[in-house]
């Protein structure tokens, strides 16, 4: 008995201890070391099966491009998530019909001669600014037809998941439908010859087209919710749906161009793709794990933790082909989420509490 | 009437029997002779009324619309009773039928070894596949909830989503466990010596010559038997379990989760006993379908097929209700493969929009089937048959 009574007091320490312990681990600055460690031991386990450093600093430059690709879905995935509160299952059928769509207006265009050292002309640049308010268009009348009227009966978060999922199958059987089920390039067989640049890391010249205009857009989505009102009324009705709209934001005006900035974002991350490797129908359904991945891995409804998520999400899926069969990419996507969610459901960046 | 149709009309009776007493009125005194009779009307009925191979088709249609509704009731006991959003009915599907696959088959041998690989092959029985198919993707289910069942239901939906495609692109690549991306071919129908030439020894001589006239591609008819009984089992089980104290407390739980907390409840531990249930009954029908189609790979198992159209099935049908769950799977199976026939027969009219639609016209189903549970969210949500708001048999809900 005596000896209970004496432990007693040490165990109730060492509970105290490992709850402070646990509490370290749910931390912010714990989840960011969390997701550097995985990285480490990803690169790690790639030279172990024998890759050469210059391979696995070309396998980290070509994850922050993928990276790029992921973060213009998964901006567009977290601002749907902030402003209207569901997760949009349709997200990656919008990137599919933008890769699609450019590839429709690439032909109606006139073929000019490739923009060296790119492999593309003018065409695709024209047809990939064309296919972003395209997709706008469709992803308005969704929601006009879908989600509005459920925003007026108020209906469950499920609800809105079920709907976005029939969107999904539908966008996805449309597109099956107008462009078939075969792979498709924008340019097919034209060669894309790789630069060589310090440390014997080859990129080809698209990725990194592909990357600069990501980070280009990426800087205008920041100076767009940064700057301009309606940046501040989407990040208003982010926040607080019902303060912003006694505050007299028009919250339907808000959630329109939600779906128009998304949209467009997801339409030029889905030529991005379709360049970088090719256009099949279920393209956006393969990046939609990893996007979702990055969205929550930086805090669902941020921008910023989205971006920071899909630079993370996008280094791991390439490092860890290095070791594992590239397959598996969406699935490493899914296990950092899994740390993610089991560490600090809120991501990196993202707001503590409900 | 020849002994060829009175051998079908004897496998039709019993799952006509069950399909009497779910859907017919009254009182069980009255409900069992009333479906004896009219199955038998109806079982020797349909030989006669019908020609062989519309039956067939029929039968075959049941036995698929059966093996979905053991994965709507499945889900059902997730989502109906507890409110968990499993967006990854495809990954416990196809855990459910490689294992009662790699169970029951052998280990390849000679030759066929180097064009099939498993990771076991015990040629265990037809029931002990289909137990070993409910434990492992219970287990599955288990493992997965200890991290997410704690998540919101968003977060639910997005990582049973990924678990999914994990365990796809698992069974898709790696040839060592299941085959990889080729099929896994010859998994044992059960029984089927019945129709064979010398049928089985086992089988007693009465029998053996009442079935007789049947050849194995009458062999439907005895799965549509085997599929109807594992079906009844489970709704039984599932309509007893959800009556019980523990349904109760599963739909406190999904109605308020906090009140149930705060009534000293375990909810963590409440909720992932219903999802280990669910994962358990999505298992078996997993066995069940891969008993069916003798050969199976991971293709079968995509996220259309496997989760998309379940979830179709249990909206329309009406969530958390049993018989509603049924319901949805026939009635939105129906939907699937009579849209097949329109399509077959509109194709002159799509051959003169575009050439190419034509080749494309299964797509149209997908469009068709995405309409379907548009329209269910936007106008009738909570499905054909609705949840009965009982909370005892001894307190009357005031229709009685």
């Amino acid at each position: 008995m005596a000896e209970i009574v004496q432990n007693a007091p040490e165990r109730s320490d060492d509970r105290t201890a490992r709850e402070r312990m646990m509490a370290a681990l749910r931390s912010r600055t714990a989840l960011g070391l969390a997701l550097l460690l995985t990285l480490a031991v990803f690169w790690l386990l790639g030279q172990q099966q024998g890759a050469t450093l210059s391979e696995m600093l070309s396998l980290t430059v070509w994850g922050v491009m993928l990276g790029g690709i992921i973060a213009l879905g998964a901006i567009g995935l977290t601002l749907v998530y902030g402003v209207l509160k569901f997760p949009n299952f349709a997200h990656g059928e919008l990137v599919t019909l933008g890769a699609y769509g450019a590839l429709t207006f690439a032909a109606v265009l006139p073929m000019g001669p490739p923009m060296l050292p790119f492999s593309f002309g003018w065409e695709l640049v024209a047809a990939l600014i064309l296919t972003m308010p395209a997709v706008s268009l469709i992803a308005l009348a969704v929601d006009r037809v879908l989600f509005r009227p459920l925003r007026k009966r108020v209906a469950s978060l499920v609800l809105f998941a079920m709907a976005s999922l029939a969107a999904a199958f539908f966008l996805r059987s449309a597109i099956y439908l107008v462009w078939g089920s075969d792979f498709l390039f924008y340019y097919p067989g034209r060669a894309n010859p790789a630069i060589d640049f310090p440390l014997d890391i080859r990129v080809q010249a698209d990725q990194l087209f592909v990357f600069g205009l990501a980070v280009v857009l990426v800087i205008l989505t920041w100076f767009l919710l940064e700057r301009t009102r309606m940046g501040k009324a989407m990040r208003a009705t982010a926040n607080n749906p019902d303060l912003a709209q006694v505050r007299g934001i028009n919250t339907e005006r808000v959630i329109a161009w939600t779906w128009i900035l998304g949209a467009s974002l997801a339409a030029a991350g889905g030529v991005m793709y379709g360049l970088a490797s090719q256009l099949r129908p279920e393209m956006g359904f393969w990046l939609l794990l990893p996007m979702f991945a990055a969205a929550i891995v930086g805090g669902l409804g941020s921008p910023v933790g989205a971006i920071a998520g899909a630079i993370i999400i996008g280094v791991a899926q390439q490092v860890s082909s290095a070791f594992l069969n590239p397959a598996y990419g969406p699935g490493v996507a899914f296990i950092l989420l899994v740390i993610v969610l089991v560490l600090q459901p809120q991501g990196l960046f993202g707001q503590g509490g409900e | 009437m020849n002994g060829a149709d009175l051998a079908r009309a004897a496998f039709l009776f019993l799952p006509l029997v069950l399909l009497g007493l779910l859907v017919l009125p009254g009182r069980t005194a009255l409900r069992v002779p009333l479906a004896l009779i009219a199955a038998a009307v109806v079982a020797l009925a349909l030989p006669l009324l019908l020609p062989r191979g519309v039956l067939t088709y029929l039968a075959s249609f049941s036995t698929m619309a059966g093996i979905y509704a053991i994965l709507c009731l499945g889900l059902n006991s997730q989502w109906g009773l507890t409110g968990h959003v499993n967006f990854g009915i495809a990954g416990f599907f196809s855990i459910g039928a490689f294992t009662s696959a790699l169970f029951t088959t052998t280990m390849p041998q000679g030759a066929l070894a180097a064009y099939s690989q498993q990771l076991f092959g015990l040629g265990w029985p037809f029931m002990a596949g289909i137990l070993m198919a409910g434990v492992v993707a219970a287990a599955a289910g288990f493992l997965v909830s200890i991290p997410v069942l704690r998540l919101r239901t968003d977060f639910l939906a997005i990582a049973t989503l990924g678990i999914a495609e994990v365990i796809r692109f698992i069974f898709q690549n790696e040839r060592w466990l299941a085959n990889g991306p080729q099929p896994m071919r010859g998994i044992p129908r059960p029984f089927d010596c019945v129709f064979a030439d010398p049928a089985c020894s086992w089988l007693p001589a009465g029998v053996a010559r009442w079935v007789a006239p049947l050849a194995p591609r009458d062999y439907v008819f005895l799965y549509l038997v085997i599929v109807a009984l594992i079906l009844a089992v489970v709704f039984l089980l599932l309509e007893r379990i959800s009556r019980s104290p523990w349904g109760r407390l599963q739909r406190a739980i999904r109605d308020e989760e906090n009140s149930a907390a705060m009534y000293g409840k375990n909810v963590t531990l409440r909720r992932i006993e219903s999802f280990v249930l669910g994962s358990f009954i999505m298992g078996v029908a997993g066995a069940v379908y891969a008993h069916y189609v003798v050969s199976i790979d991971y293709s079968h198992f995509n996220p259309l097929f496997a989760t998309f159209i379940v979830w179709v099935m249990v909206m329309l049908g009406g969530s958390g209700n049993n018989k509603g769950a049924i319901l949805g799977a026939f009635a939105v199976w129906g939907v699937w493969s009579g849209a097949a026939f329109v399509i077959d027969v509109l194709s002159p009219a799509l051959q003169a929009i575009s050439p190419d639609l034509p080749s494309r016209g299964a797509y149209l189903r997908w469009m068709l089937v995405a309409l379907l549970l548009g329209l269910i969210v936007l106008f009738r949500p909570q499905g054909i048959i609705q949840e009965r708001k009982k909370v005892s048999d001894f307190i009357s809900d005031g229709r009685s």
